[in-house]
């Protein structure tokens, strides 16, 4: 009789240890693929799996076999027109001799990369990886106005509704072995000695019975006297209260749309907007985004007209950073929200509204964001915005401000990584 | 006879079908054509298990290494974009023989399934020679467990990277790590984890002897000239590592171990792929085919059988595209069908070719072929001329010193014997696999390993050579050359000279 098993319900992913570890080792290689990707992907598939290929000599397992050369013999199938002696000139590079015990390469084509897909959580995985979030640990620490409850053991006390009965029985259980051992041992051996003694008795065994029934009756007394369960024996789960970051955060998208900015230069703008949102939602659960675009005013709008209304007209930076200042005292109050800020721009700006633009970030933005990234698109040398700002970076609030220059696509990813390096700040 | 009602009608399969398949399945095999195996437990998984099961080359348990990660995803990838599909089954030689369904097969399908590993495959198992010689299905799930937990083990106390390094390097020379000849004691689990400390001790100290450094004066005067070390040519490389490597640690070579012994337990498999798909392939042709006589299942269930099995047995001509080498289903299933057809009805030819088995027992003739072959005699002794045109075989030769490569032989008269060996030749592995060999250790100088590679047909070694030998100082831990010999020539010298 054979068995016959059910293993549909096994735990799936027996081999993600085994998965793991070839990511390791080729982790390298994985990340070049990934940021290449990235580079090469349109925006709105930014977060999806990638097929990755490593050159196949770098993963190949290296075995003792034969190469080409020698005298080799072998049988093929399927003859049609050849007859003994006959001679047929040798294919170039010698592959189509085919050996006959050839196996099947394993990717279907004998390519010369071995390709192979990773998840969507593996490739943000390998796109964020050794990136932090500056000052995350600060405002942890600094607003703990959220806590979670956490698990944290058993205690003696606390209320009837976190009573834990397993453990409280348990505790019971082990109470009346030990108060009971000894009086229980006592009967046993009582017991065995009363089973001894069978009729007909003596008159000194009638006696001794007598004894015995009486002692026993009195043990029993003692050992039903143990409580089944003692308040001694309560045992309640203990939960503590842990200080909750603030999970929310809110990021603001500023960007010129004025005449000067290109449709190149918007996307790659989107580009780093999105790159910075797939990064805040990794870090928070909840994200809220805040689209500001300006041109000589400022307006708060949707994600759509964000970026793909044309809008001309001067260019007025401080509008939106006055815009963002009035959101944020509105909505987001800093104490209970993690506040990041990016702004792209072409690096024009109205000559005299520079100034105010620096004191409205000292004095009212950056005492309250958790970051503040500017990048400026463009092949231009920097604009007066570019210079003032690199003042503020070298300012107090340069932990949480950051500047860089991007000509193109390709180079979002890396500059975004150079922004968030993990500790070199 | 009179016609039984069919089991089921529909394409979908129930555990209950599933045992009243194979009820039938074992009655026919057993009763009918005495086919003898181990008890089977069918175990029916999901695709993804099934890829898994692919990664760790069929173990039901193995140790974690990063080459069954790639494995995976390299499986993932083709079986997800559907340039392959996954084989219906894996079976594995222990006692009770493992078995598993994928759960996306039709009724038909698993019948087939069952009766081609659990019936086929399992005899084979239980039957072949090298099996019976070679592997213990009783103690290698076992084994397998004791393997994974004391890499685990080792893991934890060593780290990853240090067992991973190891195993990288044990896995160059698995196919170096069995013995050909010699009949290796069964493994056991139990057994191998009480004997384990024994060993670690026993090879430590009888090491520190072989590597004394400090010159025995008295003794250097009468000893004779240089001995060679080992005294005779050692072909089995990683049990060679494992007793003399002078620095490995008790547990690397415990590591060492395990990868020679399942090079070991793999090594009847690789000479028997011809014999065990065909046999397995014959049988479920042959049982299903029994099953419909009896009226057990429908003339739908045979046209998708049969649908199937064609497919299995398919062989691309060697210029079409598909081509891929001779398909063990194709040659080893078509070579039984012959012989039972040379038993039950021959030609004047197979009387001539075949005169021990013409019109004899085919039962009784199929189950010695079983029993006592290799894919490279069982060819050499079964192939018929029948065969041979069927397949339109025709053997090449390619000679480095030649502008062409020439035809040899055909399917005719004066062609049937030279294929017959060429071919059979192809599955000798002691050919396909080049002869190197232990040769000497410098054990009064520099302590450096020579390997000796003695060229077959004048063939040298392929570039990963060097690799291989990197591989094999990690273990020795001095300078490793290998020489290859061409006659007594020494043709090349690879070293890993630093």
């Amino acid at each position: 009789m054979p068995y016959i098993i059910d293993r549909r319900l096994n735990s799936k992913n027996k081999n993600t240890v085994n998965r793991q570890r070839f990511l390791r080792r080729y982790r390298k290689q994985i990340k070049k693929s990934v940021s290449e990707a990235i580079g090469r992907r349109s925006i709105t598939d930014m977060d999806r799996g990638e097929d990755v290929s490593i050159p196949r000599d770098d993963v190949n397992e290296p075995v003792f076999g034969h190469g080409q050369g020698g005298e080799r013999n072998f049988v093929l199938t399927g003859n049609k027109e050849f007859t003994t002696g006959d001679k047929i000139q040798r294919p170039p590079q010698s592959e189509g001799g085919g050996s006959g015990d050839g196996e099947a390469s394993d990717s279907g084509e004998g390519d010369d990369e071995f390709v192979f897909q990773i998840s969507q959580e593996e490739f943000l995985e390998f796109m964020f990886e050794d990136l932090a979030l500056p000052n995350m640990v600060k405002r942890q620490l600094a607003d703990s106005s959220e806590f979670k409850m956490v698990r944290a053991g058993y205690s003696e006390a606390g209320s009837p509704s976190q009573l834990n009965v397993v453990r409280s029985l348990k505790s019971a259980h082990a109470r009346k072995i030990a108060l009971g051992g000894k009086n229980r041992r006592r009967r046993k051996e009582l017991r065995l000695e009363l089973e001894a003694l069978v009729d007909p008795l003596s008159d000194e065994q009638q006696s001794r019975k007598a004894e015995i029934l009486a002692e026993i009756e009195i043990l029993s007394r003692k050992l039903n006297a143990i409580p089944y369960i003692d308040e001694f024996d309560l045992k309640y789960n203990l939960t503590v209260k842990l200080p909750q970051p603030s999970p929310k955060a809110v990021m603001f998208c500023l960007m010129d749309v004025s005449g000067s900015m290109t449709e190149d230069i918007k996307d790659t703008a989107k580009r780093f907007f999105f790159l910075l949102y797939l990064f805040l939602k990794r870090n928070y659960e909840k994200i809220d985004l805040v689209f500001i675009r300006h041109h000589n005013t400022a307006a708060e709008v949707n994600e759509h007209d964000f970026f793909y209304s044309r809008e001309t007209g001067g260019t007025v930076v401080s509008s939106a950073l006055s815009l963002m200042d009035e959101v944020i005292s509105e909505r987001y109050p800093p104490s209970q929200w993690n506040i990041y800020a990016a702004q792209a721009s072409d690096g024009d700006n109205w000559q005299g509204d520079t100034e105010r633009c620096v004191e409205l970030l000292n004095d009212k933005i950056l005492p309250c964001v958790q970051h503040f990234s500017y990048i400026e698109i463009g092949k231009r040398p920097p604009q007066e915005l570019w210079y003032s700002y690199k003042e503020i970076q070298g300012g107090i609030f340069s932990d949480r401000f950051d500047l860089k220059a991007v000509q193109d696509n390709s180079q979002i990813y890396p500059v975004f990584r150079q922004l968030f390096e993990r500790g070199v700040k | 006879m009179s016609r039984k009602e069919p089991i089921s009608t529909g394409p979908d399969w129930t555990f209950e079908l599933l045992e009243q398949y194979d009820q039938e399945i074992a009655r026919i095999a057993k009763e009918k054509f005495k086919l003898d195996t181990y008890p089977n437990q069918i175990e029916v998984i999901r695709s993804d298990q099934m890829m898994d099961a692919y990664a760790s080359v069929g173990m039901p348990v193995s140790y974690h290494h990063w080459t069954y990660g790639k494995k995976y995803v390299s499986t993932e990838k083709n079986y997800t974009r559907g340039r392959m599909g996954l084989a219906y089954e894996i079976v594995i030689n222990s006692d009770p023989c493992i078995a598993y369904l994928m759960e996306e097969n039709s009724m038909t399908m698993q019948a087939l399934v069952i009766a081609h590993a659990c019936y086929g495959h399992n005899s084979f198992f239980k039957g072949n020679y090298l099996f019976r010689t070679w592997t213990d299905a009783e103690a290698i799930i076992d084994y397998l467990v004791f393997a994974k937990n004391y890499i685990a083990e080792c893991e934890e106390r060593h780290g990853v990277e240090a067992v991973e390094s190891i195993l990288d390097s044990c896995h160059a020379l698995m196919n170096y790590g069995v013995d050909r000849y010699q009949r290796p004691v069964p493994i056991s689990a139990e057994k191998e984890r009480a004997r384990q400390k024994e060993r670690e001790h026993y090879i430590q100290t009888h090491l520190n002897d072989l590597w004394r450094t400090i010159p025995d004066t008295h003794k250097q005067i009468d000893e004779p000239k240089r001995t060679n070390f080992p005294e005779e040519p050692q072909e089995n490389i990683l049990y060679f590592v494992e007793k003399s490597a002078p620095h490995l640690e008790p547990w690397q070579r415990e590591v060492v171990r395990i990868v020679r012994k399942m090079a070991q337990y793999f090594y009847p498999q690789r000479q028997t792929q011809v014999m065990n798909e065909g046999w397995a392939t014959f049988w479920h042709y042959t049982i299903l085919n029994e099953m419909y006589d009896e009226g057990l299942v429908t003339e739908a269930f045979m046209m998708e059988f049969l649908t199937s099995h064609t497919n299995v047995v398919a062989q691309p001509e060697f210029d079409s595209p598909y081509y891929s080498g001779i398909n063990p289903y194709a040659l080893g299933f078509a070579m039984m069908t012959d012989i039972r057809r040379i038993c039950e009805d021959p030609t004047e030819e197979d009387k001539r070719w075949f005169p021990e088995i013409a019109g004899g027992d085919w039962l009784e003739t199929l189950h010695y072929a079983m029993k006592n072959y290799r894919d490279e005699s069982f060819v050499e002794q079964y192939l018929s001329p029948t065969v041979i045109r069927k397949f339109r075989f025709f053997a090449l030769e390619d000679n480095e010193f030649k502008s062409t490569i020439d035809v040899t032989a055909i399917h005719d008269d004066e062609g049937y014997r030279r294929v017959r060996e060429v071919l059979s030749q192809q599955y000798n592995l002691s050919a396909n696999e080049p002869d190197i060999q232990v040769h000497n250790v410098d054990i009064r100088g520099d302590r450096s390993l020579t390997l000796r590679h003695h060229q077959h047909n004048g063939r040298p070694l392929n570039d990963e050579t060097t690799e291989v030998l990197k591989h094999l100082r990690r273990l020795w831990g001095y300078d490793v050359r290998l020489e290859s010999l061409k006659g007594d020539q020494r043709s090349w010298t690879f070293a890993t000279n630093e």
